[in-house]
């Protein structure tokens, strides 16, 4: 276990070093460099001060001298400064993971609770089974930028129960967006659910502990649910990595600055600290969640190692 | 016993309806990337330094230069400029400004001339990164005659010598050590962005209490402000860039009001004030933003003056902004909004006429083809591409109106669209296009448009890729006049020259206008003062005026 731990640890910081040139030479590579953006936006910029402004922000150096300089700095542990932002880049990404985290946390919470539920009764109710694959496809097709615009009418506006949106803390201002959120993602865990759950319980174990006497609710949750738990995890590493991205559209409907907007601003502005940064942070919990992920499969199902 | 009560009840409930509205929360779509004034220009950042900080000059809301923390406005007349020789033997100009009595910053430290020395030392440094450097290469010398009265020595005569612009005191007991420490790094260690609570980094009104990256700004009064106290103890500046959901926070009582400068588009506050009859006040104010199409006219087909012409004629700009717009843009015939003292209301207009449209064609070599679109003699069809912004509602409904509008005179415009970050960086820049651009320029009063008219202003990558004249717009008589009009000090005699250039752009149109866009400013009925400007000068700067109706 330890060298299968420490191998895929290696992979990992290989990984992150190729990810790290790769989002580089991308966002270097789009069109249209801050300076070309300003000299459109200011009539007044000449192309004395495109030269200066360019040399300033080290834009006149080659792309792959400009990633050395950056990796360089990185090792030193300077993460450097937001252009777009005017901030240290690590100052800027925590208050946006935070943020982050405690909005998808709830909501992916929240889909697996519900999303495991409903699973649960469309495998151990089959004739509910049409009614949870209905609510499953509603939320699947349910755009979130629609939804979070609904939910905000509904209750912020005519009700004014909740606010509609905004960075200010309580958990007020989180029940719209976590519910936009919920709602998109708990399809995804009622169907897997579903079909894992009825797999499983035409295992022969379970068989065996329905002889012995044992309740349907005992059988779904002490033996079912582990074995099905297997292909869940795999979704919900990936889901981890969706936390720390962010979610960009609701983030934007409901004004709550996260990594979602952070890293779209990041890279449409060219601002390379900032969203290599954040791109790779999101890369390493991905990568990380997934190693996770995979040694509490082998935990729960030993005969994948 | 009742009526004690009832008294009891009463002056309970007296100082709950006597209680002042002196909080405002504002809302706009757009947050301000640094809060140093002199890096990076961008339209929030002025809107919310407006409340906290002001310049030495600025345009009024009637579009008139005035003194902010000047005395008066230099003049030759008034014998505060005065024409001399630099020393390289060309005409310049010896500009003073004088200083208002019992400036200061929000700590009490008294403004002085040291403050706008440090600001002229920091622009002429390049390594600082301020954007357009022009004035402060053009302001060979600052003389701070007393604590007061500083005069700039400039190596060119133009009649904006009385304005100061961006030129604006920065507080040198704070900032100069840290800009002296080292220049390059300043930009990421200047107090504006590290510290912005510091009430010294302020000289407005208010000053900047609290910050919330990328979501608030607030701001509180400044207890060394000199000028009238402002009604408001506090206001908070919140950015929520959809606009939708701007309009559900207006809606859900989480916003006051939505500032014009960066707000709602008119189609949606129009929208906004049919839904909800009396509950707030929209004013909409014409502006200086100019919604036009950039003409490849250096390219067959449009470098024919008659198509241009004849695309002009074809087009319905009234229909197209009484249909899409309600009505709310002021349509436009050359660059010069009609609210600028320079506009030439006689100039030559396009109205839409298909008949003419289609003899200018037909002047021009194409004749009616198959399936309705004119081919020359070669049997090229008359095709242009035509692009905007991608994601832009309004431009992109406007496109598709052009679009059939063309298509009726024989005209096809073949639509082709990109994000602004690759039409503005690159297609426009480098001058990729090969048709129709759609898309505005924000200009100032006044503002001479060298930068898009001059034929030395064509970007190219020997200069870097600058200068707007994306058309390819070479005339030798609108160079003269692009050289000639800053130079001119006499108004009337300038007024000729401006004549003259709208009559140039009205006949060679290297740019179709369509209009001149409004802001929507939407506010709460008991909200008083606030007057927009319509110009680069927000409304805020005059924010100690704003109060509650009585």
């Amino acid at each position: 276990m330890t060298r299968l731990i420490l191998s895929r640890l290696a992979q990992i910081a290989v990984m992150t070093v190729i990810l790290s040139l790769c989002a580089f030479l991308l966002i270097g590579l789009m069109p249209g460099d801050p300076i070309e953006m300003a000299i459109a936006g200011d009539p007044r910029l000449t192309s004395e001060d495109a030269a200066r402004l360019r040399a300033l922000h080290g834009l006149d150096q080659p792309l792959m001298a400009r990633y050395l300089a950056w990796a360089g700095a990185v090792m030193e542990g300077n993460f450097g400064h937001s252009r777009l932002f005017a901030q240290p880049v690590a100052q800027l990404l925590w208050p946006a993971l935070l943020s982050s985290l405690e909005l998808l946390a709830l909501a992916i919470g929240i889909a697996i609770t519900l999303g495991v539920g409903l699973g649960a009764l469309a495998a151990a109710r089959p004739r509910m089974a049409p009614l949870v694959q209905g609510v499953a496809l509603v939320a699947q097709a349910t755009p979130s930028f629609w939804l979070g615009i609904l939910l905000i009418i509904l209750f912020a506006v005519q009700l004014g129960w909740l606010p509609a949106g905004g960075a200010d803390t309580g958990w007020r201002f989180l029940v719209l967006p976590v519910a936009t959120l919920a709602f998109a993602n708990l399809a995804a865990y009622a169907r897997h659910s579903a079909a894992a759950l009825r797999a499983a319980l035409d295992e022969p174990h379970i068989r065996t502990a329905r002889a012995k006497g044992a309740s349907e609710a005992r059988v779904l949750a002490r033996h079912a649910l582990p074995n099905a738990a297997v292909p869940l995890l795999t979704i919900a590493a990936l889901d981890a990595g969706a936390m720390v991205s962010g979610a960009l559209i609701t983030e934007t409907v409901f004004a709550r600055p996260g990594m979602g907007k952070l890293i779209y601003d990041a890279v449409m502005g060219s601002d390379f600290n900032l969203a290599l940064l954040a791109l790779l942070l999101v890369a390493v919990v991905t990568m990380l969640a997934t190693l996770g992920a995979d040694l509490a499969q082998r935990w729960l199902d030993p005969r994948i190692a | 016993m009742a009526v004690r009560f009832l008294i009891c009840l009463l002056l309970l409930a007296l100082p709950a309806q006597a209680q002042p509205r002196d909080a405002l929360t504002i809302g706009i779509t757009q947050y301000p990337s640094t809060l140093h004034p002199n890096i990076e220009s961008m339209v929030a950042k002025s809107y919310v330094l407006g409340f906290a900080r002001r310049p030495v000059t600025a345009y009024d809301p009637d579009w008139r230069l005035i003194c902010l923390l000047c005395e008066a406005i230099p003049t030759l007349e008034n014998g505060l400029a005065v024409r001399e020789t630099t020393p390289d033997g060309r005409p310049g100009l010896r500009v003073t400004w004088v200083l208002r009595e019992g400036l200061r910053w929000g700590d009490g430290t008294p403004i002085t001339t040291a403050d706008l020395r440090f600001t002229y030392d920091a622009g002429r440094e390049g390594a600082t990164g301020i954007g357009p450097a022009e004035f402060y290469r053009s302001a060979y010398a600052f003389i701070a005659e007393d604590e007061r009265r500083f005069t700039l020595r400039f190596d060119r005569v133009t009649f904006e010598f009385g304005s100061l612009g961006d030129f604006a005191p920065l507080p040198a007991h704070l900032e100069r050590a840290r800009w002296e420490q080292d220049p390059r790094t300043y930009r990421t260690r200047t107090l504006y962005d590290t510290e912005p609570t510091n009430p010294g980094l302020w000289n407005g009104p208010f000053r900047v209490a609290q910050v919330q990256p990328g979501s608030a700004i607030t701001l509180e009064r400044n207890p060394h402000w000199s000028g009238p106290a402002p009604h408001f103890r506090r206001i908070t500046i919140r950015t929520v860039e959809n606009t939708p959901a701007l309009e559900a926070q207006l809606l859900a009582g989480q916003v006051d009001m939505i500032a014009g400068e960066l707000g709602l588009p008119v189609e949606q506050a129009s929208a906004l004030a049919r839904r909800t009859g009396t509950r707030f006040r929209v004013e909409y104010r014409p502006g200086l933003i100019y919604e036009h199409m950039d003409l490849r006219i250096d390219q067959p087909p449009l470098d024919d003056r008659r198509v241009r012409q004849a695309l002009l004629h074809a087009l319905d700009r009234e229909q197209i902004v009484a249909r899409l717009f309600e009505g709310r843009q002021t349509v436009a015939h050359t660059s010069v909004n009609p609210l600028d003292w320079p506009h030439d209301a006689n100039v030559r207009r396009y109205p839409h006429d298909p008949a003419r449209a289609a003899a200018l064609l037909e002047e021009a070599g194409w004749t009616m083809g198959p399936g309705g679109i004119r081919r020359n003699a070669a049997g090229e069809r008359l095709s242009i591409e035509l692009m905007t912004t991608a994601g832009n509602r309004s431009r992109e409904a406007t496109q598709q109106v052009i679009q059939a509008q063309w298509r009726a005179v024989g005209v096809e415009a073949r639509i082709r669209n990109e994000p602004p970050r690759v039409l503005f960086g690159e297609t426009l820049s480098r001058r990729r296009f090969t048709g129709a651009v759609l898309f505005a320029w924000v200009s100032a009063p006044e503002g001479v448009p060298r930068s898009s008219l001059h034929s030395t202003e064509i970007p190219t990558a020997e200069r870097n890729w600058s200068g707007q004249n994306y058309p390819g717009f070479r005339n030798a008589e609108m160079d003269a006049l692009l050289e000639a009009l800053p130079q001119e000090l006499d108004r009337e005699r300038r007024r000729a020259l401006w004549h003259r250039l709208q009559a140039i752009y009205a006949e060679e149109l290297p740019a179709l206008p369509l209009w001149f866009r409004q802001d929507a400013h939407v506010w709460p009925q008991w909200l008083a003062g606030v007057r927009p400007t319509g110009h680069l000068n927000p409304s805020t700067l005059w924010a100690e005026a704003w109060g509650v109706r009585p």
